[in-house]
């Protein structure tokens, strides 16, 4: 017997093996399958919700992946060999319950058990996200998040067009836009998404053209209508999160109690001249237990209290400082990673040069988004012109 | 009496002499922007309710703390404390016409 057989004997003997099936049934108790083989053999599919590490960075990227040592773990390569030796690996890096998945990948295909085509980026998608291939929080995995996500933005104006070209840029897989309003000479000082040329154009439709001149594979979807009561449950379906770039009171508080009603992160952003503020709304964010808008603003103010459209005013490169603080939070929320701006209120006064951020605890009795609260309904504040810039 | 810098949000400035930093004395927040309201009764008019509670649209913070009723407004200022008044902001609209969004 030579090295090798007397070495794999040994390993048959101190590991404990279980065929597909067994490794299948094991999976749906809560086990960890971990695919160890190269990923060219992996491009060829996978047993369904298995992580995939190759063996070569198993010591290296294991703890992340699993940093549970008490989850049970099968290991798996293509015949049930490599994974003997990852098995004593993961055995040696502290995991206490771990097995080796008898006949590999190839059995358990021939035994018709689930299995799936890892997502992968192609040769384009990894040239153009090349800078975000080389960073640890996003890497592929993270990319491949952004490109299944769907990010619904309020407003293709002054907010909306920073943070819509760099969701865009960053492969944000789909980007909808909700604006009833057509493009207007006034709004070039700082809606960049639009041009001289699409005057009189709707927004969301000259939007849609920027954005996919930047980034063709975005699949953009466009909403040319008013947010309202009776359609905002409908347009924000399915999407990941909502970014707030809306422009008066009537349309923040029923993005707010939307996203509150369906759980849904609001990523928020406010200007008025040289000042603005952001955060994210979001009750139910898994870190901590957030606020909702109506915690920190609980009513709108009335039309009296609110300065006038005379006053209104912005400088244009303000929205842009604030859309891509939004377009951050938004990255941020979908890739998993950082600290968002839950429970912070960070507010920007551009003539200071100064940020202040602020804190901003749920308010326990919030009619919205405290705990037991059953939804109150939507307000249809009376329109007026608001604090606006 | 400790003096107290009282940073005015834009919307407000109107009603403060178009001031960006205000200083009041007073060892609450109460007590400082009462001192404010005798020379700028407007502004404090858009910040406390006739109560004297923050009005449900504007925020009055000490250091990154919110107070957030009466209550906290009546509690001993820390010292060297900056209040900053935050106003809810809608953002964007340009007066020209009625605009859901933009």
């Amino acid at each position: 017997m030579g090295a090798k057989d007397r070495r794999l004997a040994e390993l048959h003997a101190a590991i404990a093996e279980l065929s597909p099936a067994e490794a299948l049934a094991l999976q749906a108790q809560g086990a960890a399958l971990l695919d160890v083989r190269e990923a060219d053999e992996v491009e060829q599919g996978s047993p369904q919700g298995a992580l995939r590490i190759t063996r070569g960075f198993l010591e290296l990227k294991v703890e992340d992946a699993l940093p549970d040592p008490e989850r049970p773990v099968v290991a798996l390569c293509a015949g049930g060999t490599r994974s003997l030796f990852a098995a004593e690996t993961l055995r040696g890096l502290g995991y206490r319950h771990v097995y080796s998945m008898r006949g590999g990948f190839n059995r358990w295909k021939n035994e018709g058990l689930p299995f799936e085509l890892p997502p992968r980026l192609d040769a384009d998608a990894r040239a153009r996200y090349a800078r975000h291939l080389l960073m640890p929080e996003v890497g592929e995995a993270g990319q491949l998040k952004l490109l299944a996500s769907k990010v619904l933005l309020v407003g293709a104006g002054g907010l909306g067009s920073p943070a819509a070209f760099y969701l865009a840029a960053a492969g944000v897989g789909r980007i909808g836009l909700v604006d009833h309003d057509v493009v207007d000479r006034s709004n070039l000082q700082r809606q960049i998404l639009h041009t001289d040329a699409r005057l009189g154009m709707p927004k969301v439709e000259s939007a849609r053209r920027s954005l996919l001149d930047l980034n063709p594979s975005v699949d953009v979807r466009t909403y040319q209508t008013r947010l309202d009561s009776s359609n905002v449950e409908s347009l924000f379906a399915g999407y990941d999160l909502i970014v707030d770039g809306s422009d008066n009171f009537p349309t923040r508080y029923l993005v707010n109690d939307a996203c509150v009603k369906l759980g849904l992160p609001c990523v928020h952003g406010a200007v008025y001249r040289f000042e603005g503020q952001a955060s994210v709304f979001w009750p139910r964010y898994p870190g901590r237990r957030g606020p909702c808008y109506r915690c920190l603003f609980p009513q709108p103010p009335p039309p009296e209290l609110a300065p006038s459209c005379a006053e209104a005013g912005v400088l244009g490169v303000l929205p842009g400082v604030i859309g891509l603080l939004e377009a951050i939070e938004a990255l941020k929320l979908l890739l998993g990673v950082g600290d968002p701006l839950v429970g912070r209120l960070l507010c920007y006064d551009g003539l200071a040069q100064r940020f202040t951020e602020f804190a901003v605890p749920p308010d326990r009795h919030c009619k919205w988004c405290a705990e037991g609260a059953r939804f109150p309904g939507y307000v249809d504040y009376e329109q007026f012109c608001s604090a606006a810039a | 009496m400790a003096t107290v810098i009282v940073r005015i949000p834009t919307p407000l400035r109107p009603f403060a002499a178009g001031r960006a930093e205000l200083e009041a004395e007073g060892a609450t927040a109460a007590e400082v922007l009462a001192c404010l309201g005798q020379i700028y009764p407007d502004m404090l008019a858009r910040v406390l309710d006739a109560d004297g509670a923050p009005r449900a649209f504007v925020n009055i913070f000490v250091g990154r703390d919110r107070l957030r009723d009466k209550a906290a407004l009546a509690a001993p200022l820390p010292p060297a404390s900056v209040i900053s008044i935050v106003p809810a902001v809608a953002g964007g609209h340009d007066g020209r016409q009625r605009s859901p969004a933009g």
